[in-house]
């Protein structure tokens, strides 16, 4: 039996800003809501017993000592990534031999705010992660330029950084999507490949300055150390306006995973452009045409044509809860929230509809807003028990919009593989069971 | 290691072009030693690709010891069959949803094919074998997907010249898509 479990809440008509129980986004700022149980008081006169008599062990007794470097409550242990492919008995020797082109997958059904904990982040790595001696690496700066330059670690800890909060995302993130039937995987497996981070680093100009770039130069063609030597073509105008070397991740050297002790750090581009463990950075008047901006990473059109170099990352949003990774345990009060971000800058609005896309308003942001960073919204959501579809839609600074999944497919088919970025939606059945769907 | 030259001319012929640099803080020359060690690109036109030559059979023959065991599927039904990148064959899959993204249905020049297996294949041994070697193993992949002879010879002059299927099948798209494939509100 489901009870309402807010009965005394003071909603009038006006709050109700859309269909299906949508309630205006200031609500949760009225006082009034955040109603708070009167604790019982019920401490009996104990007369001889102790005083802790009661508490939990970790109150009574004293606890561990401090770390070297800090961990997780144990009872966060199943909070992790997961992998593509899912490992199952069956493939698990194939997938021993292939964990070179592994993919690990941010939980964000766990996640709060907007930086995902470095250790949290998506890895996607076509080659492994390879162990790298900072001592033995550095990047090098040549081509069309007057002074091919090389640089360490400690040469570009010298340099003044600047750090910023981005989003990175795989252009294969809520690729699924573009399938015909919705499959039915969790939101991690279905939009993990996208994570937030404050990154530091060395504007990739202030280095290109100093190597004197001919005029001439078109593009940057980057390459990692990875045993597969990964690389990409960098259009010059990107590497010129806002392009980094990154050194740091959440304050601290970057992790292995995320390019250890150097990437690039193209904001708002597709994931792989950003080169993890960069070695090389050749300027040049044309593009390489390497494997992962040929065979790879390029987007087939209805007509057979296939879209090369879609870098920026389109407008976009998701909600994390409520989401298919947990069900409602009964009519009441809810918060629907989630992240929105763009590749090309902020985002200015985000909408919410609990029916489908009929009708729709507007969530709060949660601020600072940054450039080219996840972005936070929440909205109360009165649910009555009955049946719901849960959508949001971002608008970014540009006015560009979230586009509905089948006006996506419209133009650019079912075959891209990459770059989804249409509206999900997420069914609430009368029991309180959220799947992803169609809608 | 392999030919600097044009490199190094183009470079010599561009200074007197260039805004005059100032002074690295903290950066050091970097030496050719430096750049040969760390730059493995060839491009489309050419340019970087490396002396030697090789051919269909003895690329052949590589391909058995090296890269069989990852890229061969007897079985048309195994599951796995393209979860490690199908090379060969994928043309009758072209228009549909579900296509082989082969060097012969889909990648549009044949200097990827060198670029990308003589830095990352074989994948547990990158950069294991000579520049004539991975020439050869270029010509068997080729020859494979029916682009070129059997006594074809690959080399500098011959490989960027091969003609690939599907050569204009790309449209560029940054700084944006084009309008056609824009989303409609």
């Amino acid at each position: 039996m489901k009870k309402d479990q807010n009965k005394n809440l003071p909603i009038d008509a006006t709050d109700r800003v859309a269909s299906g129980g949508l309630l205006s986004r200031r609500l949760f700022l009225n006082s009034a809501v955040a109603t708070t149980a009167a604790l019982a008081t019920t401490r009996a006169a104990y007369g001889q017993e102790i005083v802790g008599e009661g508490q939990e062990d970790w109150t009574l007794y004293p606890g561990s000592d401090a770390l070297e470097y800090g961990e997780r409550s144990r009872f966060e242990a199943e909070r992790v990534k997961k992998f593509v492919p899912p490992i199952t008995e069956a493939n698990q020797a194939f997938y021993d031999l292939r964990t070179t082109n592994a993919s690990s997958l941010t939980p964000h059904q766990h996640l709060m705010g907007t930086i995902t904990p470095s250790g949290l982040h998506f890895s996607v790595t076509h080659h492994g992660v390879p162990d790298i001696d900072p001592d033995k690496h550095a990047v090098v700066i040549h081509g069309m330029v007057k002074n091919p330059l090389k640089f360490d670690i400690n040469a570009l800890e010298n340099y003044p950084t600047i750090t910023r909060e981005y989003f990175l995302e795989c252009s294969g993130n809520s690729g699924v999507l573009w399938g015909e039937t919705a499959r039915d995987v969790q939101l991690d497996r279905m939009h993990g490949l996208v994570s937030g981070s404050q990154w530091t680093g060395i504007k990739l100009s202030t280095l290109l300055d100093e190597c004197g770039v001919s005029p001439d130069a078109k593009w940057i063609i980057a390459e990692g150390a990875d045993s597969g030597s990964l690389s990409r073509s960098i259009p010059i105008d990107k590497a010129l306006k806002d392009s980094m070397i990154a050194i740091a991740q959440n304050g601290e050297r970057l992790m292995p995973q995320q390019g250890y002790p150097m990437r690039l750090f193209n904001p708002g581009f597709e994931g792989n452009t950003s080169i993890k463990w960069l070695r090389s950075l050749y300027v040049s008047d044309k593009p390489v045409m390497s494997r992962f901006e040929t065979s790879r990473y390029t987007d087939r059109m209805p007509d057979g044509k296939a879209l090369q170099f879609s870098l920026e990352i389109d407008v976009k949003s998701m909600i994390t809860r409520p989401s298919n990774a947990m069900s409602l345990p009964k009519h009441g009060l809810y918060e629907v929230t989630g992240l929105a971000w763009s590749g090309r800058g902020k985002i200015a609005k985000v909408e919410v509809s609990v029916d489908g896309g009929k009708t729709w308003a507007e969530a709060a942001l949660e601020g600072p807003v940054h450039s080219i960073m996840l972005t936070r919204f929440r909205i109360p959501w009165m649910w009555d028990g009955g049946s719901a579809i849960l959508q949001s839609r971002a608008t970014d600074e540009f006015g560009r919009v979230q586009p509905a999944r089948e006006k996506l497919i419209a133009a650019r088919g079912r075959r891209p593989s990459y770059h989804f970025h249409g509206i999900q939606s997420w069914g609430v059945d009368t029991e309180g069971k959220i799947k992803h769907v169609y809608a | 290691m392999y030919m600097r030259k044009t490199l190094i001319i183009a470079g010599l012929l561009m200074s007197t072009q260039m805004g005059v640099a100032q002074e690295s803080r903290f950066g050091v020359p970097a030496t050719q030693a430096d750049i040969d060690k760390r730059f493995w690109s060839v491009f489309p036109d050419g340019e970087f690709l490396p002396e030697g030559e090789g051919n269909v059979a003895e690329g052949a023959e590589l391909f058995e010891y090296n890269c069989n065991l990852c890229h061969n599927y007897p079985d048309e039904n195994d599951p796995n069959k393209n979860a490690i990148g199908k090379l060969f064959g994928g043309h009758e899959t072209m228009g549909t949803d579900n296509i082989d993204r082969t060097i012969g249905s889909y990648w549009p020049h044949p200097t990827t094919v060198f670029n990308y297996i003589r830095r990352a294949m074989p994948l547990i041994a990158p950069m294991s074998l000579t520049n004539s070697e991975y020439y050869s193993l270029t010509a068997y992949l080729l020859h494979e997907n029916g682009i070129i002879g059997e006594n074809d010879v690959i080399n500098k002059d011959t490989l960027p010249k091969v003609q690939m299927p599907n050569r204009d099948g790309f449209v560029n798209a940054y700084p944006d898509i084009p309008e056609k494939y824009r989303t409609k509100q």
